[in-house]
């Protein structure tokens, strides 16, 4: 379709070739057999991250580049997402914008991860009033609505993409942090630490190689159903005018400026739309079929 | 195979017979037989036992003829008949008017079996309301009747409680009284009392045996020899998926003809004394091991050997119930283990022999009294000061699989066993890991594996090389073999005994199963409700016991030799 898409499939097509080699000869174990749910949003992924890492070598012009005599260009040969009220190209300011989408989204869920990380174990680990507090402290955030809290934090730290990143990690860290929690105290009880208390372990050492690796494989899960989450959350506070500011390149701020014209040029607010949608549905089609794959082993 | 049966009552035709029975499962392309070619036939009043390990397909058996092995089981046979009617092509429809009226059903494990929301009469009564037309207060009458039939003790109260409320034996009752609902001319008992304490086994055998009497076909599974002597006539060994012999009880027990029936018979542990191997397959451990072994444990401060290693004087726990009632889990508890010798500790469930093993790993405070390990404090020590000595007493557990990390291979499990106090390079180890494998006679091979990936023997013999890996004196064996098939139990028991003699372990071991106790331990102690009822020399106490409560317990206790009803 686009060569931010083409030229990546090569890529993986690679990069899933080397296990199989590995693999065969001699192993009993069975290939693991890789279903269209992992390997096509892989695929988009990775295309995804190139038009971050290196947009320059996809887009056809610069991201603010202005041609006014071009305004309003329907999608077509010349320009293939069409052209903006400035004559600016969609294509070129869509791939742009694909870093900041994809450093939100990550970074955000990062945030979200490491701060709930501490409130949760925090609260799994401390003693009965250092967890009834945490706990208390959880479920009044909880009484907000995600973007609610987003929307607070950007009240208090002014409207931005950085604080747009911390609030979005912010809004989404009680989730997580009620669920390392959980895990905390379930594998807190569990056989495997009595054993190694049993075996004259200190508990510094049962919390790094018992306890947190066994919060951490689910939770690596979770973080990528968060990042999808996460590039939808901050391309709405963009919608608001609160994330990126105009003209920089941005999904969410390139949608809120089309809607303006959503009746004449469609094409305006479809193709940032079309890359929310794939980058949310991506990631998080990815991290369920991660999971689904960690159960059956 | 075609033994020829003496059948009790000639003239009368088989409840059930089943001829050529193959059962596969998976999809077209893929099949995977599990069971070839079995065939038998029960005739009314008698008890037909199949035994075999888990694995061997008898419970697929007993499934099929219900109809209960889903849509992705392929179901041959020659003859499958119910009473002469023909059930190879039966539809869902005709086996749900066999399902209860016909053939009533006991699953081994009653708190799953029972659901939880709902009272045991509800649980009842639902057979009654689907295939009768009683009306709503014959039912409860019914249901009260069937209650007290299996022996439940105030069933207007019961009747009204929900299986969370009872106990396991209770339970196991209430699904018997659902499964005899309806009278059905067959029963399943698909390993009845497995879960259950010696005295509440033998209860339900009883209850089993009273519904022979009254005319009931049984169709008893189990792994246990020892279990099914008791109440079958005939006895159906299964392995593989396949009958490798049938026979009348007495025959099959006291003159075995297949190989693998003499080794069923030899695992079981009831009166055999001490160091008599039970399994079939040898346990060795070379000299070099030994050494390796005694080197690796040696240095230890050197003990007065005629000290007791493990002294309990006094235990006490007292916990709190929520409405802060005492509830006495261990009192007045002491004991005294001595050097290279196995201290039995046994009771039913809720005894509080698992708090004092706790209390001996130092996991539990004790609320009075204290526990010293190779004649120093251990018990009132503060875990840090504990620590550097956790190497001289080490566990093992009922459950292995929950005591492994979920991630973690067998090769670092074991080497986290082996510990940072040992330096040991990394070739080292793993040569250390090789050779407690081959210790616990495991292959090397295992050490890349998870033990989520390995059988149930496998697993209780990695969780014993890890409890020996540290070079311990004293192990703590809380239930090690109850979760195992008899012939696994063997195995595990003849390497537990082994190790004893080589390395001069210490055992603490504790089970509910009287058999067990007998076989491994020099001496024992009998607890109940938390107290100790009778302590000794264990040839003794078996022989000779003091006490109503061991008493009771030994009566109840499977043994091997043929009752005749």
């Amino acid at each position: 379709m686009t060569q931010g898409i083409e030229a990546p499939e090569i890529e993986t097509r690679h990069l899933a070739a080397e296990p199989t080699r590995r693999d065969t000869p001699g192993s009993s174990r069975r290939l693991p057999t890789l279903g269209l749910g992992i390997v096509l949003p892989f695929i988009v992924l990775i295309g995804l991250v190139i038009a971050a890492v290196l947009p320059s070598w996809i887009a056809t012009t610069g991201a603010l580049d202005m041609d006014p005599a071009q305004a309003f260009a329907a999608p077509g040969a010349a320009h293939w997402f069409g052209t903006d009220e400035s004559g600016r190209d969609v294509f070129s300011r869509v791939i742009f914008g694909t870093r900041s989408s994809l450093l939100i989204g990550v970074l955000a869920t990062l945030i979200g991860l490491g701060v709930a990380l501490v409130l949760g174990a925090l609260a799994g680990l401390g003693t009965k009033a250092v967890d009834f507090g945490v706990s208390r402290f959880l479920e009044v955030l909880f009484a907000f609505p995600g973007l609610l809290l987003a929307l607070l934090v950007i009240t208090i730290l002014g409207p931005g993409v950085v604080t747009t990143t911390i609030a979005v990690g912010l809004s989404a860290a009680p989730g997580y942090a009620r669920m390392i929690r959980s895990q905390v105290l379930s594998i807190r009880r569990s056989g495997y630490v009595e054993a190694a208390i049993v075996q004259g372990k200190s508990g510094g050492y049962i919390i790094v190689r018992h306890i947190l690796p066994n919060v951490a494989a689910p939770l690596f899960v979770l973080a990528t159903l968060g990042v999808g989450q996460a590039i939808v959350w901050a391309s709405s506070l963009s919608f608001l005018g609160l994330g990126a500011t105009p003209p920089d390149p941005e999904w969410g701020s390139m949608l809120s400026q089309g809607r303006l014209y959503i009746g004449n040029a469609w094409w305006l607010t479809f193709f940032p739309g079309l890359f929310i949608v794939l980058s949310a549905a991506s990631t998080t089609l990815l991290g369920h079929g991660i999971q689904r794959k960690l159960k059956d082993r | 195979m075609q033994q020829t049966t003496q059948i009790l009552d000639k003239k009368s035709q088989p409840v059930i017979k089943v001829e050529d029975l193959l059962i596969g499962f998976g999809s077209k392309q893929r099949v995977k037989q599990t069971v070839h070619g079995v065939s038998f036939e029960i005739y009314p009043g008698e008890c037909l036992a199949i035994v075999g390990e888990s694995g061997s397909g008898k419970s697929v058996t007993a499934r099929t003829l219900l109809g209960l092995n889903g849509t992705n089981a392929q179901i041959q046979a020659k003859a499958l008949e119910l009473n002469g009617q023909d059930l190879r092509s039966a539809s869902e429809r005709t086996w749900r008017t066999v399902r209860g009226p016909q053939i009533g059903y006991v699953l081994q494990d009653a708190l799953v079996s029972l659901d939880p929301l709902r009272t045991i009469g509800q649980e009842i009564s639902d057979a009654l309301r689907i295939h009768t037309k009683l009306s709503s207060a014959d039912r409860t009458a019914k249901v009260l009747d069937l209650l007290e039939a299996v022996g439940v003790p105030e069933p207007q109260q019961r009747i009204n409680q929900r299986s969370g409320e009872l106990s396991g034996g209770l339970r196991q009752r209430a699904l018997i009284a659902a499964a005899i609902a309806l009278d059905p001319a067959l029963l399943i008992a698909d390993e009845p009392t497995t879960a259950l304490d010696a005295t509440v086994q033998a209860q339900i055998l009883d209850l089993l045996a009273a519904r022979k009497r009254a005319g009931t076909s049984l169709l008893l599974i189990s792994h246990d020899l020892a279990v099914v002597g008791k109440l079958a006539d005939r006895i159906a060994v299964m392995r593989a998926g396949e009958l490798v012999e049938v026979g009348r009880t007495e025959a099959v027990l006291s003159n075995p003809q297949h190989e693998y029936t003499k080794g069923l018979l030899k695992a079981v542990p009831t009166n055999k004394p001490r160091g008599t191997k039970l399994s079939t397959g040898t346990v060795t451990i070379s000299e070099r091991h030994h050494e390796l072994i005694a080197s690796s444990r040696g240095k230890g401060q050197a003990v007065d050997a005629g000290l007791p290693v493990l002294v309990g004087e006094n235990l006490r726990k007292i916990y709190r119930n929520p409405d802060g009632s005492p509830r006495v889990a261990v009192q007045d508890v002491s004991f005294a283990l001595n050097r290279g010798k196995t201290l039995g500790i046994v009771g039913e469930s809720g005894s509080g022999k698992s708090t004092v093993a706790r209390m001996a790993l130092g996991l539990t405070p004790t609320d009075r009294g204290t526990v010293r390990l190779l004649g120093q404090e251990w018990s009132s020590l503060k875990e840090k000061q504990r620590r550097p000595h956790r190497s001289k007493i080490t566990t093992i557990y009922q459950d292995p699989l929950g005591s492994f990390d979920p991630q973690w291979d067998v090769a670092r499990i074991l080497g986290e066993a082996l510990g940072a106090g040992q330096n040991l390079s990394r070739t080292q180890r793993r040569e250390e890991i090789k050779r407690l494998l081959q210790i616990v006679g495991l292959d090397d091979s295992v050490a890349s594996r998870l033990p989520l990936r390995l059988s149930g023997g496998q697993r209780q013999r990695i969780a014993i090389a890890r409890a020996i890996a540290p070079g311990p004196e004293v192990i703590i064996c809380d239930e090690p073999v109850s979760a195992l098939d008899v012939s696994i139990q063997a195995q595990v028991l003849d390497l537990l005994d082994e190790l004893q003699r080589e390395f001069g372990l210490s055992y603490l071991f504790i089970s509910h199963d009287l058999g067990v106790v007998q076989h491994i331990s020099d001496e024992v102690v009998v607890m109940e409700s938390g107290r100790v009822v009778e302590a000794g020399r264990t040839s003794e106490v078996f022989a000779h016991p003091a006490e109503q409560y061991t008493r009771k317990l030994l009566s109840a206790a499977p043994k091997l030799a043929v009752v005749q009803s």
